[in-house]
């Protein structure tokens, strides 16, 4: 088995850009699925694809009964489903997952296996009324248009146009929620942890209500489970007056360590665990504020008998846009306090 | 049961920080149970009997709290709410965090005396006077303060939702010398937030059916309309509430229990809310269940209040309903 350390380096950043333009919108994950087959095909010991379509990997300890850790990390993207064909190339559309309608217009698409160039069409300003362009646009009047020549079918799917970018010290690009999350499972599987039996987990339909950690979790049946997910940082100082203390993270600070979301109580010793792991690597981390939100820890929690967890993410700006922005020190800080915590860990965490 | 029922009511415990009720919980019934584990999410599960019907009864120990969100730079605490905290309910309050730091909670400034201000516009105060010298961090859990009151027959306190049903959870389980059921008394986590541990905790014991103790609202002060639950009048036997509909036969079962014993009771139809019984319902092929409920005046503030008659009823139809063989025909009736 390989054991590599895990790298943040050219090659890595390579591999997520092609995760981040591959298309993966919840219910169609196949592309990013057969990147991440790929990927990690030499690095575990027994891999399979669940009849949901998560990828279910294992890599197994030593010892006798070695504690069961599960690590998940979402595939899916938010994205859009054509539900109507208006002729001449003209689709309707609804949103899969949770994008703001204000974020539609104007923005260049890929629909369908062959990626089809298209835009979400918005009327010129030189037609709108001062009135109507107070309004936001809704989800209804919009239009993807794909040209005249577009095979595409009703019920095909479709996101925001690839456009990854380096630009130092950020990675910019569609979909980072949460391909940076699947980059850092797919580092962190090339080392061995001979502690822990590690149960590996890339699911599907996290954006639609963390569908597929749920049955990942009752497969795994494992003894706790850390998910990696990228959240959002609305860290711009406020518009008109007074402190943004409302920021949920803010880039640059580190890993967000979750303590409780809507779907979540994270479990207060893994908690505590991270802290300690960070603080003593000296890996600098925030706390993710409590409040709204899910990740995919909601369904693992709850599946079976039960199941503790803690999320760990990586923040971002603009999340669920055609464009976000990360930092590339916070993803590579969250990659270090993973394989950190993962290698310390022992059964006494949960005495 | 005064004494115990102060005991739990005195313990700060808010969902997902279960520690220190369940410590107070578990040296109450050492000695009392068959068998006493702690499952994964937290819940402590006792056993009583082996070999009969399988039946699960649950109370909550969690109660609603407060979780610090941003300490700003002159140490005053931002904050949102665990389970359902009503804003009007929390000006003037005092809280007390799991490590033991204590606050008041104040009012931006700005808000008039009739507005109904949100969580946002509310901060503690822990008597800091900067960020550096203030006890607190983002994550920090805390739940309210207030001390228990006995008013002879009504007694009011913090977390009685649903201490109340813990307390009579354990009196029951310590009165139940033993039973030709094989009951599992769960005290669940995290009722409050989404009835989470009451579903993990029934998948695990996979019961026949079960039952939660919890309480419900009231009817009977002024304003109150449409709920015909009052204080004094005993237990109530749940048909429904607002996430769950009892199994007809677990309400005859309960109904033929307090009747044969002379147990007074009420019948409630509860509109909104549910109980962990909602959760065990749901649980792998589905459970049949129902929920002995203590009214309980003003749930979900500070002072909430409960009959100490209805209180000692429920412990005699929970004994009712578990010293004799069950005989509820479930499957294929």
């Amino acid at each position: 088995m390989a054991n590599k350390a895990p790298a943040t380096g050219a090659a890595q950043i390579k591999s997520l850009e092609r995760l981040c333009r591959a298309v993966g919108v919840s219910g169609g994950e196949g592309e990013v699925r057969q990147i991440i087959l790929d990927e990690i095909r030499s690095s575990v010991d027994e891999v399979k694809v669940d009849a949901l379509g998560n990828i279910l990997a294992t890599k197994k300890g030593r010892g006798a009964k070695p504690l069961r850790v599960m690590l998940d990390a979402h595939m899916d993207e938010v994205g859009f489903m054509l539900v109507a064909d208006d002729g001449e190339g003209l689709y309707r559309f609804k949103i899969i997952g949770g994008i703001d309608p204000r974020n539609l217009a104007g923005k260049q698409v890929v629909v369908g296996r062959e990626h089809r160039p298209g835009v979400i069409g918005a009327k010129p300003i030189h037609l709108t009324t001062a009135d109507e362009r107070r309004k936001a646009v809704a989800e209804e009047v919009l239009r993807i248009d794909l040209g005249p020549e577009s095979k595409i079918k009703v019920g095909e799917r479709g996101t925001f146009a690839p456009n990854f970018q380096r630009v130092d010290p950020s990675l910019m690009s569609k979909s980072l929620d949460n391909r940076l999350g699947v980059s850092i499972l797919i580092e962190l599987l090339r080392a061995n942890y001979p502690n822990i039996d590690l149960c590996a987990a890339f699911t599907v339909q996290e954006e639609i209500g963390l569908r597929g950690a749920r049955v990942a979790a009752q497969f795994f049946q494992p003894d706790l489970a850390i998910v990696m997910d990228a959240t959002p940082a609305n860290d711009l100082p406020m518009q008109f007056e007074g402190d943004n203390v409302f920021y949920n993270t803010r880039l640059g600070l580190g890993p967000a360590i979750y303590v409780s979301n809507s779907s979540t109580l994270d479990d207060p010793r893994l908690v505590h665990f991270m802290q300690q792991v960070a603080q003593k690597a000296g890996i600098p981390f925030q706390i993710r504020q409590p409040g709204g939100g899910g990740t995919d820890a909601g369904g693992i929690q709850r599946a079976g008998a039960g199941v503790p967890v803690v999320s760990v993410s990586v923040p971002h700006r603009y999340t669920h846009s055609a464009m976000s922005v990360a930092r590339i020190a916070d993803w590579k800080n969250t990659l270090a306090l993973l394989h950190g915590a993962i290698r310390q860990i022992t059964p006494a965490l949960l005495k | 049961m005064k004494q115990l029922i102060q005991k739990l009511t005195d313990t700060f415990s808010p969902s997902g920080y279960e520690n220190a009720i369940r410590d107070v919980i578990r040296a109450e019934i050492k000695g009392f149970a068959d068998e006493l584990r702690v499952d994964a999410l937290g819940n402590l599960i006792a056993r009583r009997g082996r070999g009969g019907r399988r039946v699960m009864v649950a109370a909550h120990m969690d109660e609603i709290g407060l979780m610090a969100t941003h300490v700003d730079d002159r140490g005053f605490v931002r904050f949102t709410g665990i389970g359902g905290v009503y804003p009007r309910n929390l000006p003037g309050g005092r809280v007390r965090f799991v490590n033991g730091t204590r606050g008041v909670i104040g009012l931006d400034g700005g808000v008039s005396g009739n507005d109904l201000p949100p969580l946002e516009k509310m901060f503690i105060d822990a008597g800091a006077s900067s960020k550096d010298d203030c006890p607190i961090q983002t994550g920090d859990v805390a739940a309210f303060e207030r001390p228990f009151l006995d008013f002879g027959n009504r007694l009011v306190a913090k977390s009685m939702d649903d201490r109340i049903g813990c307390a009579v959870a354990i009196e029951a389980l310590r009165a139940l010398k033993s039973t030709p059921n094989e009951v599992y008394f769960v005290f669940t986590t995290q009722e409050e937030v989404g009835t989470r541990g009451a579903q993990t905790s029934a998948y695990g014991i996979d019961p026949e059916f079960g039952f939660s103790i919890d309480v419900t609202g009231w009817g009977d002060t002024p304003g109150q309309r449409d709920f015909d639950i009052a204080l004094g009048k005993g237990p109530a036997i749940k048909i429904r509430d607002g996430g769950m509909l009892s199994d007809p036969r677990i309400v005859d079962w309960m109904t033929a229990a307090a009747e044969k014993n002379k147990i007074p009771y009420q019948r409630e139809v509860l509109l909104g809310g549910t109980t962990d019984a909602r959760a065990m319902q749901l649980v792998r092929g589905g459970i049949p269940v129902g929920c002995v409920s203590i009214p309980c005046r003003y749930v979900h503030s500070p002072s909430e209040m409960v009959d100490y008659g209805d209180v000692q009823n429920a412990v005699k139809l929970v004994l009712a309903l578990l010293r004799p063989a069950v005989k509820l025909q479930l499957a294929g009736a």
